[in-house]
């Protein structure tokens, strides 16, 4: 193998981690202001890809994406609202079940909303030949548009979370409810905009990703099931740590693809997740600590 | 409570025998070809029942189960052996009568292993894999516990879709009928059907008294604890993890007998069976049922099956599902088939908190 | 005794369900399709699928067969072999169809393969595998090309080219496992040498890795067999890694959209594939040109999209079913035997020559050497 090779499969390995660790980031904002894992994250990935497709046909990209992460926020929206607001301390059992019924609905809901077709926008810059070469290693731009958005989310996301008063109270509400409602903070609502943000960043996924991988309505199902992959590995919460370990699934996704047939290649990263699940539960990056105060 | 208990059988047994005579009398007989593969997907369903509802363990995985024991079962009796006839360990199965020689439709002679062996081996591999898997899986909770019964379900679905001993994406087809004494057999023939519906019920009959005895016994008791809460069950001396186990592995079991006899019965098996929407599908058909509750599971997979397997539900079969998930876990997450629920649900939609629910 | 209850409740909603389906009217002739319209494999089965339905209206329209009007039952699988099953056999008891049109995927077309020919009831399937017809079932045929023919139509392409190494790449679809098959039996009557072949998931949405792998074998040419949208993906990944070979795609391969989306990428791909995709370029003294011509602008004034292959073998069946069925008349058997005695039957597939060792009926010249030449699909210059 040579260098050059090797680089070609990082880089492979790099686009598939950054856009499993923007899925992941999805789950990680709606975990943490309210314990319920979302099984319907990728459904947002798939609904901002084919809104901005559709809206693309009369308006320009730029404008479509706008547009489509707009709508999907609003969907994220009502979903909290007319699903998950009036429950009143459901299970953990109850939320997974519920979630995953709304999967299943809104993909259904799609197909019959478009088709079974398959669906892109175009590439932001250049065509689908166009590749950037670095001393015989390719990159094609979109995934330098990809790299560059996502990281542009997590600095954001993380100024959001950290600096700003929303932020912190969304975060007051995920480490304790109730104080967080003795202070003042509508709790409630919080959960909502954790919906609304997380629609957002999936759509904005969809949307970024589609011109390379294509969009239909059953994208979502893989997606959501490698990003809530992603987001274990990395602990459950963590948006750097799910970056991390997006970019470990890829990398290692990618050179599995070297040594064994990549018929398998699903079966390797999920056979990964279940020993560190196994071995490490709070994921790579999480504390046992940490671990031993949370409640699963 | 106990005669109560055996009285619904009884009520059962009658049910059956009286659509059986009911559909024999009118020559709409057809009807019992989907009762009868509602039957074998009924008997996951009262399985994963019982580690749901009694033992409180989410698992999205049981359709991995039911594939491995079917397509085990269909590989083992498909997969010709005839080329290594001379050498050692085949001939040795040979010799020792585990492997049948046969012809299939078009003359071609094929040596096979015996299904009563497949199943058995089936049997088998299922169990050891539900008890590795499990002892590391039942440790984990809530979605965690999911995610790695997904990611179970997922491995073998990947391994049954990449593998071409168990034709990839194909999947298995030509797989003989099952034999049972007195040359009855399960197979799909329609001169066979009535034959095969007393079969495929009889089996959930004994499925259910088996299950509806342990769920009043002791073991039942430590399960509704568990249930309740692990910690306090921990604290009486109740040991939650072997329950939690074995239960998971006796369900396993219920999948995998139910995979090897669908698939003879259906002569073949492909890899939807073994994937993510088949595992859902079951735990929404638990959760309607109610998580707690073997007669509404049995109930329910037994009905919402028919109709799917019918094609009433058409293009609309995984919205249906998806959107009665919601529906229930929304108003009546204990389930539908139980008392009060209607006044539970009026005092929901007036807003009256009478009833708390978890 | 609540369960009792319920028990009793069920029993009546099942006696009523007898009843409904006892009141039956009797007077059309039933034909059955089993597709996958949703699930895994709606890009064969939501074309086929709206093909037959607007064929059978047309028909209908027309005052039927001997005028008697068709009634088609069209059963959504969602390539559940499970399903296959369970709609067969409602299809031949219950219904009792003449004939049965599917399924779309490999997969179920053998697990009811066996129940067709206990029911002797033909089956006429739109699944590419050719295991289906070989060996030759009585009761089964199919409309779409061999796979071996595409592989053939191929490889002495690659003759004419010079090209003696290659790679493989291939979907984990069925239709992808029988390509891999047959690329692989077949390359050594070429001289051909398979240096790598790999198989891909389905939904895979980036492959520079596959091809990254392809590349360093040093290939002279790479063979891809999927669907969409690996098969679009693969076509920039291998740009994009600068592997720079002839790429050659299954007749699998023929969505427009993808060609022009895809732009340069896709320029001078090779494929085998039905005359449908180029029906306007192919010579007017070419016998299917009008069957194209007709089946093309319907479908496309009727649904608005572009009328694909998989469409044009439940086209195929459809009409293969309505022409048989004209000279038997409605029975099973002899339905069967004015199929398989069918002899140049013009199809959107090539012409149709059926016989007793031949239930597929196409040959070679069924397939064109395709190209993408300026964002179209053309004709391949020898």
């Amino acid at each position: 193998m040579t260098l050059e090779l090797l680089f070609q499969y990082l880089v492979a390995g790099i686009t598939y981690g950054i856009i499993y660790a923007i899925v992941a980031i999805g789950f990680n904002i709606i975990y943490n202001t309210t314990g319920i894992i979302n099984f319907a994250q990728g459904e947002f990935v798939m609904l901002g890809g084919m809104t901005a497709v559709t809206l693309n046909t009369f308006m320009p990209v730029p404008l479509a994406i706008v547009a489509a992460v707009l709508i999907t926020m609003i969907i994220g929206a009502l979903i909290e609202i007319i699903f998950i607001r009036w429950l009143d301390n459901p299970t953990v059992l109850r939320m997974i079940i519920i979630t995953i019924g709304l999967s299943i609905l809104i993909r259904e809901v799609a197909l019959h909303v478009w088709d079974e077709k398959v669906r892109a926008l175009p590439y932001f810059s250049g065509t689908a030949t166009s590749s950037i070469s670095i001393k015989g290693v390719y990159i094609s731009p979109q995934v330098l548009w990809v790299i560059g958005i996502c990281t542009l989310i997590v600095i954001i996301l993380n100024f959001f979370f950290s600096h700003t008063l929303l932020g912190r109270q969304m975060r007051a509400c995920s480490s304790n409810r109730k104080a967080a409602r003795l202070c003042g903070i509508s709790v409630q609502n919080m959960v909502t905009l954790s919906f609304v943000l997380s629609a957002g960043i999936g759509a904005l996924a969809g949307c970024i990703v589609s011109p390379i991988t294509y969009i239909q309505y059953d994208s979502g199902t893989g997606l959501a099931i490698k990003g809530f992959t992603v987001a274990i590995l990395g602990g459950l919460g963590n948006s750097m740590a799910a970056v991390a370990a997006g970019l470990i699934l890829g990398v290692l996704e990618s050179f599995s693809i070297w040594i064994l047939p990549t018929a398998y290649k699903d079966a390797i990263s999920i056979s990964i997740l279940l020993l560190i699940l196994f071995v490490r539960p709070g994921g790579l990056f999480g504390s046992r600590e940490a671990l031993s105060l949370k409640e699963f | 409570m106990k005669r109560l208990r055996h009285l619904h059988i009884v009520y059962m047994a009658l049910l059956i025998v009286g659509i059986q005579v009911v559909t024999s009398a009118t020559d709409t007989a057809y009807f019992l070809t989907q009762l009868t593969m509602s039957a074998y997907y009924s008997l996951i369903i009262i399985g994963l029942s019982l580690v749901m509802g009694y033992a409180g363990q989410i698992s999205i995985g049981h359709a991995g189960f039911f594939a491995i024991g079917g397509y085990l079962s269909a590989f083992l009796t498909t997969y010709n052996l005839l080329p290594y006839q001379e050498t050692g360990i085949v001939a040795f199965l040979s010799n020792a009568g585990l492997l049948v020689f046969s012809q299939d439709i078009y003359g071609t002679d094929l040596l096979t292993v015996h299904p009563w062996c497949a199943f058995i081996s089936a049997i088998i591999l299922t169990t050891s894999i539900a008890y590795v898997i499990g002892r590391p899986v039942l440790k984990l909770k809530g979605h965690y516990l999911a995610m790695a019964t997904l990611g179970f379900g997922i491995i073998i679905f990947r391994i049954v879709l990449g593998s071409s001993y168990f034709g990839e994406a194909d999947g298995l087809s030509d797989v003989p009928g099952f034999p049972l004494i007195g040359g009855v057999e399960i197979s799909g023939n329609m001169s066979a059907r009535i034959v095969n519906y007393y079969i495929a019920w009889g089996l959930v009959i004994i499925g259910m008294v088996l299950l509806l005895n342990l769920v009043k016994s002791r073991v039942g008791r430590a399960l509704r604890s568990i249930h309740g809460s692990e910690d306090a069950a921990k604290a009486m001396g109740v040991d939650a993890a072997k329950y939690k186990l074995h239960t998971f592995v006796l369900s396993a079991v219920f999948a995998a007998v139910a995979g090897v006899m669908l698939t003879h019965y259906n002569g073949g098996i492909g890899p939807s069976e073994a994937s993510v929407m088949k595992s859902v599908r079951y735990v929404a058909i638990v959760a309607i049922g109610g998580m707690a509750n073997l007669w509404g599971a049995l109930i329910m997979g037994s009905v919402l099956n028919f109709l799917s397997l019918r094609g009433y539900f058409g293009s609309m079969d995984d919205a249906v599902f998806g959107s009665i998930l919601i529906i229930i876990m929304l108003f009546a997450p204990q389930g539908i088939l139980r008392k009060g629920i209607l006044k539970d649900l009026r005092n929901k939609l007036t807003g009256n908190p009478e009833v708390k629910q978890s | 005794m609540r369960i009792a209850r319920l028990l009793s409740a069920a029993a009546l909603t099942l006696i009523f369900m007898f009843s409904l389906s006892c009141t039956e009217k009797k007077e059309a002739i039933k034909v059955g399709a089993i597709l996958a319209v949703t699930g895994p494999a709606s890009f064969l089965g939501a074309p086929e699928a709206k093909t037959i339905e607007m064929l059978a209206a047309d028909l209908n329209a027309k005052g039927g067969i001997n005028g008697q009007k068709i009634e088609l039952i069209i059963k959504d699988s969602a390539a559940n072999p499970e399903k296959a099953i369970s709609f067969a056999k409602q299809l031949i008891e219950e219904d009792k169809v003449l004939a049965i049109i599917g399924p779309s995927t490999s997969g179920e077309t053998m697990k009811i393969k066996n129940i067709m020919e206990e029911a002797k009831t033909v089956l006429l399937s739109c699944a590419a595998a050719e295991v289906i017809v070989n060996p030759v079932a009585k009761y089964v045929f199919k409309t779409p090309q061999k796979d071996s023919f595409a592989v053939k139509k191929i490889y002495t392409q690659m003759k004419k080219m010079g090209i003696s190494k290659i790679g493989v790449v291939v979907g984990n679809t069925g239709f992808g496992k029988a390509g891999k098959a047959q690329l692989e039996k077949i390359a050594p009557e070429f001289g051909i040498d398979v240096l790598i072949s790999e198989v891909y998931d389905k939904k895979a949405t980036d492959l520079t890795a596959v091809v990254t792998k392809v590349k360093a074998k040093n290939v002279q040419a790479v063979v891809n067999w999927s669907i969409v949208p690996a098969q679009s993906i693969i076509v920039k990944n291998m740009k994009q890694i600068g592997l720079n070979v002839p790429l050659f795609q299954s007749h699998g391969f023929g969505n427009i959209k993808f060609v022009q989306a895809a732009g340069d990428a896709a320029e001078g791909i090779i494929f085998p594939a039905g005359r449908l995709l180029v029906s306007d370029v192919i010579p007017d003294s070419n016998a299917q040109k009008p069957v194209l011509m007709k089946y093309k602008k319907d479908y496309e004034s009727k649904y608005n999209e572009d009328a694909s292959t998989f469409g044009g073998h439940a086209y195929d069946a459809f009409m293969i079913f309505v022409e048989a069925l004209k000279k038997s008349g409605p029975d099973r058997e002899k339905l069967r035997d004015a199929v398989e005695n069918m002899k140049g039957f013009v199809g959107t597939g090539g012409i149709f020559n059926f016989s007793a060792e031949d239930h597929n009926g196409l040959d070679i010249e069924a397939f064109e050497m395709l190209t993408v030449k300026d964002g179209k699909f053309a004709l391949l210059k020898e």
